[in-house]
């Protein structure tokens, strides 16, 4: 199996999961499309671990995911307050910092 | 047997790999947005699948329980509590789509470039040696040992992270 | 004190300052400290003519000491010419290069004589001022400016260089200008005050000029250089010549000759012991006392030893006769001794042109004594007489009487000035009539005894005019008080005995051995005394007097020539073109001057209207312009279309840039990612 299979279908996820950050109105479509990258990531890094021969890619993967555990949890919960504030969870509406 | 096993590893990953982009593109483009939680599902899914095509099978099994099993539960609660609109006539996509895609094929290209140039050559060895290398006991050894730190960093992350987000998301 | 001789002229100068500054406060308003000072330099001067003379006499192998003197004045006459050099003590004040300029004195028999001469006059009309001016204004600056007179023509006597001699020159013109104008209230008086400024310093010009030119021939300001230089045998005749004439020039100025003599008879507005001691006895003859002291250039630069007519006589020739008839026109006494000086001044000047030194210089002396005299008898008779008036037909008359003493001594005066023996005029005038026909100008010794009868008529005129006949005045004529009377008793005795002092036919010739310079001077004719030609003047003065007495002391219907200016129109014509001194006045002031004056007035205003006051608006407007112009284009376009427009810039720029800001994530997230894949790209590009 080439290396490449791998790495080329990382690069689509990651990729497509730029887009759904780019092009999502709604905060939890963002947040998916978060996850989307963040997998791409996780498809790198077990397919360099196999590559390599070294388990450090899969214990970086594994990592990986713990923290976008968290950071769902985390982001949601914002989300959440945001929408408790602004009755929308629009991310066009929230343009506070807007100049 | 080798080539037959890579063989179907390759038909295996190609089926894979094409459902897991459909169904990406479908979580990006998908107008109602319990689809797109779904087919998010799928993708995870399918990564799972992936790792078990390399040997990784514990992360294949962390990724499913963590993944699909609370993430995705996690999601569904925020479209629930978000009141997101669940059939609605304006579009889930903002004005900024198709300098997104611009964007996005662009980087694609970039990568994809990089890659084919860099390791356009290189082979996954599907040796016997890589079950071993990513069964729970290897991987569990290595955590425990060599990134005993990193993993114990990341149980603090993950308390701070359930804490915080008590405390934002709490009623007063 | 022959080499100390500085100290005269110090002592009157430093009186001038203490009289400046403390004279208001004294009892005596000053005139105690001028008094003092020249009296002090009166007897310094009387010593030092005792040194001289006993330098001379030693020198010559007489005697030593006072037995000198006394020896001396009745020793025979004709020693040996031995030289006796005078005493010079100098001082190096500036010294450039080869150029020296040094400051001393220069002591010979003419500074005795004239030291001795201006200290006495000097001190007798400081004393006849404080009775004369005790009414008047300005007490104290009067004696002031006769301290600060009497010193600088005491520098200008013993100067050693042509340089300090012009420095007292100048000083003596100053202070006549501050004498003459000191009724300065009156506009009269100040006018006659800047005449003589402006007319003398026409002359001043012409000694300048005159100065310089006999520095770069001779290269030395001193005197006795130059006098070398002009005897030399190397000595550029033409230049000699043209400094002579330029120095001459300077001459006729100060000493009011033909044409520069206008000034003196206006002079005679300042009061009348000012014009006895300066426009009568000593700053007139300040020329004279130039030509004397600088004769060897006179003297070969006119070639005046070889016999022809030269610049020096024929001036000094025309001067005694036009004075001496404008004396017979005038109205005033003063001006009639004004002119008379002219008249006199002009007897100097020919006999210097003829060569007659020593007579020269004699007459000088001699008319010293007697015009102060009868300008101080002038004051005396205004003063008590006529009630301050000098108009002898309108104000005097018949003062004989009342006033004894006044009229003796204006007589013996008079007769002296007239030249009769044997008072001190008929020695003086008649050596220079006897040189002058001895030396072959014959010309002007005609000239001379025609002047000589002149003087003796307009003299009897003015004395019928003053003492006798009926008093014509308003006031109470009364004899003067002693302070007035004694200067003028000394005054006459001095016109008496003066003469005596180089008495030819007598043998007496002390005069001229004193006086006569023995270096650097040129050989002179020296005639033996004529006795037919001292008869011949002596005649023409009798004349003189008989004429004029018979003429005017008649009585007025029976004048045979009374009235005659009414009845004849040529009479008439003559009398007024004399009354009008000649025409002299209108030409210098309504021709010569104005003439040059309307022009350059002109010139000047029109310079000023149309250039000078063009160019001042001009820069004035160009100014407004410019700074109008400054504000509109370039504060308000330039300077504050910048600022205007960077605020735009800024202003529009940040509304561009604005909306980068659009507070939406996404936007934000999309230019990262694109920044990204960029940055990507060129690493990409770059590394492949």
């Amino acid at each position: 199996m080439g290396l490449n299979q791998y790495l080329i279908l990382s690069a689509f996820l990651f990729c497509t999961g730029v887009y759904g950050v780019l092009a999502r109105k709604n905060a939890v479509l963002v947040l998916m499309s978060v996850e989307l990258m963040l997998n791409a990531v996780n498809i790198n890094l077990v397919a360099f671990s196999a590559f390599k021969g070294t388990v450090s890619g899969q214990v970086f993967a594994l990592f990986v995911t713990t923290i976008a555990a968290a950071e769902v949890g985390v982001g949601l919960a914002i989300v959440l307050l945001i929408y408790r504030n602004e009755h929308t969870s629009d991310l066009d509406e929230v343009d506070e910092l807007k100049g | 047997m080798i080539l037959g096993a890579a063989l179907a590893q390759n038909v295996a990953f190609y089926i894979l790999a094409v459902a897991m982009a459909l169904a990406a593109i479908g979580v990006v483009r998908s107008q109602n947005i319990v689809h797109a939680a779904l087919y998010l599902v799928v993708v995870l899914a399918g990564a799972a699948a992936q790792y078990i095509l390399v040997a990784a099978e514990f992360v294949a099994w962390v990724q499913v329980l963590i993944y699909i099993g609370a993430i995705v539960i996690l999601f569904l609660f925020g479209i629930m509590l978000t009141r997101a609109p669940m059939r609605s006539t304006e579009s889930l996509d903002n004005s900024q789509r198709i300098s997104a895609a611009v964007v996005s094929l662009f980087l694609f290209g970039v990568i994809a470039a990089l890659l084919i140039d860099a390791y356009g050559d290189k082979e996954i060895k599907l040796k016997d040696n890589l079950v071993a290398l990513g069964n729970s006991n290897n991987v569990g050894s290595a955590i425990f040992r060599d990134y005993l730190v990193p993993f114990e960093i990341v149980s603090m992350l993950l308390l701070a992270a359930l804490v915080g987000a008590v405390v934002i998301a709490r009623r007063d | 004190m022959l080499s100390n001789a500085w100290i005269i002229p110090a002592i009157p100068a430093v009186s001038f300052f203490l009289v400046l500054f403390f004279g208001k406060r004294m009892p005596g308003r000053g005139a105690e400290i001028g008094i003092a000072a020249v009296g002090a330099s009166f007897v310094l001067s009387v010593v030092a003519v005792i040194q001289w003379i006993d330098r001379v006499e030693n020198a010559t192998g007489q005697h030593e000491g006072l037995r000198a003197l006394g020896r001396g004045i009745f020793a025979a006459a004709g020693h040996g010419e031995v030289a006796v050099q005078p005493v010079t003590s100098s001082i190096t004040w500036w010294q450039n290069g080869l150029v020296k300029f040094t400051v001393g004195t220069r002591v010979d028999g003419l500074v005795v004589m004239m030291l001795f001469v201006v200290t006495l006059i000097s001190l007798l009309v400081h004393v006849y001022s404080v009775a004369y001016m005790r009414e008047e204004v300005r007490f104290t600056h009067y004696y002031a400016m006769l301290s600060l007179f009497t010193a600088s023509m005491l520098l200008l006597v013993v100067a050693d260089n042509t340089l300090l001699l012009l420095v007292g020159w100048e000083g003596v013109g100053l202070c006549s200008f501050a004498l003459i104008g000191h009724f300065w209230e009156d506009q009269p008086n100040s006018n006659a005050a800047l005449k003589a400024f402006f007319t003398t310093r026409t002359g001043d010009i012409g000694l300048m000029i005159g100065i310089i030119m006999m520095f770069f021939a001779s290269g030395t300001f001193s005197i006795s250089g130059t006098n070398a230089y002009a005897l030399s045998r190397g000595a550029d005749h033409s230049l000699l010549l043209i400094g002579a004439i330029c120095l001459f020039i300077g001459i006729i100025g100060k000493s009011g000759q033909f044409p520069l003599h206008t000034w003196l008879p206006d002079a005679m507005a300042g009061p009348t012991p000012v014009s006895a001691l300066i426009h009568a006895a000593t700053m007139v003859v300040a020329g004279v006392f130039l030509g004397a002291r600088l004769y060897p250039v006179f003297f070969k630069g006119f070639s005046i030893g070889s016999g022809s007519i030269n610049f020096m006589a024929l001036i000094g020739g025309i001067t005694i006769v036009i004075g001496a008839v404008l004396a017979f026109v005038q109205r005033d006494i003063k001006k009639v001794l004004a002119y008379s000086t002219i008249s006199q001044i002009g007897y100097m000047v020919m006999a210097l042109g003829v060569g007659a030194w020593t007579a020269a210089v004699f007459h000088l002396f001699t008319h010293a004594f007697f015009k102060a005299l009868l300008f101080l008898g002038a004051g005396s008779v205004s003063f008590s007489g006529s009630h301050h008036s000098f108009d002898m037909k309108s104000d005097m008359g018949g003062l004989r009487k009342p006033m004894p003493i006044t009229f003796w001594t204006f007589i013996i005066g008079a007769l002296a000035l007239a030249g009769i023996f044997p008072f001190a005029g008929f020695w003086s005038k008649d050596e220079i009539l006897v040189t002058a026909g001895a030396s072959g100008f014959d010309a002007f010794m005609i000239v001379g005894l025609v002047g000589a009868f002149l003087t003796a008529a307009y003299m009897t005129r003015c004395i019928y005019l003053t003492f006798f006949g009926e008093y014509r005045g308003h006031g109470h004529p009364h004899e003067s008080e002693p302070l007035i009377t004694v200067p003028l008793v000394v005054l006459a005795c001095f016109s008496v005995v003066a003469g005596l002092i180089n008495a030819a036919p007598l043998g007496i010739e002390k005069f001229k051995e004193w006086v006569e310079p023995t270096v650097s001077f040129p050989a002179l004719v020296h005639p033996d005394f004529d006795y037919a030609k001292a008869l011949i003047s002596l005649t023409v003065a009798a004349l003189g007097i008989g004429i004029g007495a018979y003429y005017w002391f008649q009585r007025e219907e029976r004048r045979p020539l009374g009235g005659l200016t009414e009845r004849n129109a040529l009479a008439r014509a003559g009398y007024t073109f004399l009354e009008r001194k000649y025409y002299l006045d209108v030409l210098y002031e309504n021709i010569i001057v104005a003439g040059i004056k309307a022009p350059i007035a002109g010139a000047a205003y029109w310079f000023d209207q149309h250039i000078v006051d063009k160019i001042v608006n001009s820069v004035g407007a160009g100014a407004r312009r410019l700074g109008t112009f400054v504000y509109d284009t370039v504060d308000q376009k330039v300077v504050d279309g910048a600022v205007n427009q960077i605020a735009e810039v800024t202003g529009e720029s940040g509304g561009l840039l604005r909306y980068i800001q659009s507070g939406r994530v996404q936007r934000y997230a999309l230019l990262l990612f694109a920044a990204i894949g960029l940055l990507s790209l060129a690493l990409l590009i770059a590394n492949i």
